[in-house]
């Protein structure tokens, strides 16, 4: 099992160097204009530029100007904003960051635990309209843009029903710290988790239902029910159970890839000052040290998850732990 | 074993039929036999004999939307054919047991042994997780697991496959059931271990008192261990009898040539065994006749009509030749 | 995980049969062709576009055309007009009116036509997603046969490659690549692509999603190396080309067609939500997602601007999905990725 954990350890190690030479190479070696002018911003003066090509070397070769890249990005953090008046990036960054994880968390509690539902109720009801009817549901939600289902979902909520019973307690857009108010972040975050979820219901309740059809056929299903248990125990304790595998690998892929940056839209929609939107914002004004900072923390972010996420399947399943399987 | 009781399990004219490419194919056809108290009968037969499909049906585990399921089975007086899911789960695994071939893929992966066998014995009675653990453990021992206590918190791929099985028999035994099927429980194992497996199951019917059908497809495991045989061929019964008697004088074509198939212990052993040619008929295209006539030396007019299961001594042998006078010769039983 | 592909690999190359087979499964899945439809359906009305525009609507979707007029009923309305707000403050653009010629969806606030606009929409979408998810099939089936079929080395290095790829979350690689393309457009060697021109988000959203879908190819490619008829033809000494192009590439095809609808699906939401963002088509030239963000601004009063092209985007991708279990089941082929928007 060290030795599992020592070799994962050392593929992080490599896709996070190959990541940060990937985005490196995105910003500042994409043929085209010279990054001078991207870091610097629009309308920069000559003097700006000329301090933002000593500050960054891009007077010198390539590998140079990476080292210098990183380094203000992860050792010295004094990564600035030309756009927004000498501001530091990262700070910000990290200061954004519970918002996106408050909206991301859940949503994923929320996605799970339907789309569990769903899957299971399909598969114990396979071939039936329930069946059907969730799937085609689910195959819905898959196909509805985050955005759009957003926009509709403000529509509904903060205009057109905000004045009914229904959504009378939905607060204006944007964020409530938790700490300064449970119940106000709650509320304020309540449509936004939904929202999120529609996608990850759909794809998780089709993934769940298809892998528990499939080990259906399994020969420890038959046992299962060979030993007097009741239909609920076989798919519960020992489906569901197994079927737990894919789905729990899935999600760790998903929710890193929500909080490192996929939750974008979302947030920019509900007006939640996360990384997502903080990353809006700077698109919006070419605040590229900006975006550059969102995107390799999050790539960061992302991949230590992944590896987190491998060590917990190593728990749940004792063949993996074993390194049998 | 005792004539005179009523038997365990009663079957008669059990017929299965299974929807396939929108029609009904008879798997098993009117196959009959009953399995008295303490007593191991041997279902022999090659794959597509209807062998596990009778046994899945005497567990009520079949479930493919459109089987229909004829005929009687009586276990203990009580009608299975028919009888309702909830009904039959109350039977499953405490009075009827079942073991399956591959015991690495018949426990659930994630779950230790001593969890799997725990959840049977908490499902059929109220028994707290402790006491449940402590007969898991004796179990365990009862089958010949060394150091039951810690084999118990293995995982199932953590054990050999001779230990997987033998778990595999403790949990069916740790209800104390009247009747356990086992299907192919040696097949996947060494040829060592399979005779431990058999050795223990022969112990069953005196420690336990259960009664066991043994399907199989080896007729060399059925020698070793079974009282009586019957053997399937094609969803019907060929021949059925004491397994001395049926070892000795095959009265089928098909049981003589399943014989010839065996190596034998003692002597000389042949340049190569005999092997029955061609293969048995699909469910589906079943001759009218006499279902191995095809494949059959003996094969003549008379086979067109399909045989009944007529009685021959202490045997029942669905085949024509018995009637015409012309028995199979004898052998020299090894077993 | 591998994919089963049953029948051809016996004959070593994809005949007839399994085709012919698959089409008639395919036909008849009553989803399936009914999606089918809806995607032709969809894809000529936003090819007659600029008949619509032209000869039933009559407007330009393209200019700012606030102070116009419209006939509606025989009355002329403006179609910018007073909030219903009770002191009138402020304009607000036509909503729908239902009638063919006189912007049936409303008009968004620059006074243009949203219907005329949603068919020139459809049309960038479409063909921004069809374009996108073919060169991103065509990429990931290079890559995924090199891999696969070289492996060693060569594996290793690509599957990293696209590992790398893969761990950074899909919409903000995009997005950076957006970024740094939209301002200036792209220069390389003699070659200008202009920051508007539609192939940089084509490119942009194929070259995401290549990990994504090289990794079902590279599976069934390495699937097939060890079967049996590759390692006959390898021992008989066919050069290896001719294995790729005459064993490997007709057996992956079912795995490249069962991909085609899923990857047009994300592709179309990648499109939308870049769209979305600004970063994709670029104004005055409309896509569904650039419609969807001209309306955020008019959601709460107009809000069939940004309703209909949505609408339209899940029609549209639902469609696609349908299709692509259908694909899936007639062609038999299961892969261990699953959808993922």
């Amino acid at each position: 099992m060290a030795m599992a954990v020592l070799r994962r350890l050392g593929q992080t190690l490599f896709v996070l160097f190959g990541i940060s030479v990937l985005v490196f190479l995105v910003f500042f070696a994409t043929p085209g204009a010279d990054p001078t002018a991207r870091i610097a911003g629009r309308n920069a003066s000559p003097q700006t530029i000329a301090r933002v090509r000593v500050e960054y070397g891009f007077d010198r070769p390539l590998p140079v100007q990476y080292v210098r890249m990183m380094e203000k990005l992860f050792v010295t953090r004094d990564l600035t904003s030309y756009v927004n008046r000498g501001e530091l990036v990262v700070p910000e960054v990290f200061q954004a960051a519970p918002v996106t994880v408050s909206l991301v968390t859940g949503a994923a509690l929320i996605w799970v635990l339907a789309s569990v539902a769903m899957g299971t109720l399909a598969a114990a009801l396979r071939g039936t309209w329930v069946d059907r009817g969730l799937m085609m549901l689910g195959l819905v939600g898959i196909s509805i843009p985050v955005f759009w289902l957003g926009q509709v979902a403000n529509l509904l909520t903060q205009s057109r029903y905000h004045d009914s019973w229904l959504f009378s307690w939905v607060p204006g857009l944007g964020y409530v710290p938790f700490t300064q108010d449970p119940l106000g972040w709650f509320r304020a975050l309540v449509i936004p988790w939904v929202t999120l979820a529609v996608l990850f219901v759909g794809i998780y309740s089709r993934v769940l239902r298809a892998d528990l059809v499939a080990v259906r056929g399994e020969d420890f299903m038959r046992t299962a029910r060979a030993k007097g248990l009741s239909p609920a125990r076989v798919l519960l304790f020992h489906g569901l159970r197994t079927s737990m595998m894919t789905f729990v690998s899935l999600f760790g892929l998903d929710f890193a890839q929500l909080v490192g940056g996929g939750a974008l839209l979302t947030e920019v929609v509900f007006g939640l000052q996360g990384v997502g939107r903080l990353t809006y914002q700077a698109l919006g004004n070419l605040d590229l040290p900006l975006i550059m900072a969102t995107v390799m923390y999050s790539a960061v972010f992302v991949v230590i998850a992944n590896a987190v996420v491998d060590m917990l399947y190593l728990l749940l399943d004792p063949r993996v732990r074993d390194g049998r399987a | 074993m005792d004539a005179d009781a009523p038997p365990l399990l009663a079957v008669r004219d059990l017929t299965i039929a299974l929807p396939v490419g929108g029609r009904m194919v008879t798997i098993v056809d009117s196959v009959s036999f009953t399995l008295g108290a303490r007593e191991i009968l041997g279902i022999v037969g090659e794959s597509g004999s209807g062998k596990s499909m009778t046994a899945l049906a005497l567990m009520g585990l079949i479930d493919a939307p459109g089987a229909r399921i004829t005929g009687s089975a009586r276990f203990k007086g009580r009608e299975l054919v028919g009888l309702p899911q909830r009904a039959f789960r109350t039977l499953r695994g405490r009075e009827i047991a079942m073991i399956f071939q591959d015991p690495m893929t018949a426990f659930t992966p994630v779950y230790t042994v001593g969890w799997q066998i725990d959840e049977q014995i908490r499902a059929h009675g109220r028994v707290t997780r402790k006491d449940a653990r402590v007969r898991t453990i004796r179990l365990l021992g009862d089958m010949g697991v060394p150091d039951p206590a810690r084999v118990a918190d293995r995982y199932p791929h953590q054990l050999s496959g001779g230990l997987r099985q033998r778990a595999m028999i403790a949990m069916a035994l740790s209800c104390n059931p009247s009747l356990l099927i086992a299907d192919e429980p040696t097949t996947a194992l060494d040829v060592t271990v399979q005779a431990q497996i058999l050795d223990l199951l022969r112990r069953l019917r005196r420690e336990y008192g259960s009664s066991v059908l043994l399907i199989t497809h080896d007729m060399g495991v059925v020698a070793e261990t079974c009282d009586r045989t019957m053997v399937l061929y094609s969803g019907t019964i060929a021949e059925r009898g004491p397994t001395g008697a049926v070892f000795a004088r095959p009265g089928h074509p098909y049981t003589a040539a399943l014989l010839d198939s065996i190596p034998p212990l003692h002597g000389a052993r042949p340049a190569r065994l005999p092997s029955i040619p061609g293969s048995p008929p699909a469910p589906a295209d079943r001759p009218a006749g006499c279902p191995f006539a095809p494949r059959c030396g003996y094969a003549h007019d008379a086979c067109a009509v399909r045989p009944p299961l007529l009685p021959r001594g202490v045997q029942d042998i669905a085949c024509v030749l018995p009637a015409e006078g012309r028995d199979l010769p004898a052998r020299c039983v090894s077993a | 995980m591998t994919t089963a592909f049953p029948s051809a690999p016996a004959a070593g190359r994809a005949s007839a049969g399994p085709w012919r087979t698959a089409a008639r499964v395919l036909g008849r899945n009553r989803g399936a062709m009914a999606s089918l439809a809806v995607l032709v359906l969809v894809g000529v009305a936003c090819l007659l576009a600029p008949v619509y525009a032209r000869d039933v609507a009559q407007t330009d979707p393209f200019t700012s055309n606030v102070a116009g007029t419209v006939m509606l009923d025989g009355r002329q309305l403006d179609i910018m007009q007073p909030n219903d707000n009770p002191l009138h403050l402020g304009l607000s653009p036509i909503g729908p009116t239902w009638r063919m010629a006189a912007y049936p969806l409303g008009a968004d606030s620059q006074g243009r036509d949203v219907a005329a606009r949603l068919l020139y929409g459809g049309r960038n979408s479409l063909l921004i997603a069809f374009s996108a998810a073919a060169l991103c099939i065509l990429l990931a089936a290079g890559v995924g046969i090199v891999a696969g079929y070289a492996g060693g080395v060569v594996d290793a290095v690509l599957s990293r490659m696209m590992d790398i790829m893969w761990a950074v979350p899909v919409y903000l690689f995009a997005i950076s690549l957006s970024i740094v393309t939209v301002t200036q457009g792209l220069r390389i060697g003699p070659f200008t692509v202009a920051s508007d021109n539609l192939l940089i988000p084509i490119c942009i959203i194929a070259l995401v999603y290549v990990p994504y879908a090289a990794r079902p190819v590279r599976g069934r490619v390495m699937a097939l190396r060890r079967s049996e008829f590759v390692t006959a033809a390898r021992g008989l000494g066919v050069p290896g080309h001719r294995i790729v192009l005459r064993d490997i590439l007709p057996n992956v095809t079912g795995t490249l067609v069962v991909l085609a609808p899923l990857m047009t699906a994300l592709a179309l939401m990648a499109e939308s939500a870049l769209s979305f963002l600004s970063i994709g088509v670029q104004a005055p030239a409309a896509s569904w997602g650039t419609i969807i963000q001209d309306g955020e601004g008019l959601i709460y009063t107009r809000p069939m601007v940004a309703v209909a092209p949505g609408l339209a985007i899940i029609v549209v991708v639902l469609a696609l999905n349908i299709l692509g279990d259908g694909l899936r089941d007639a062609l038999d082929v299961r892969d261990g990725d699953r959808g993922r928007g």
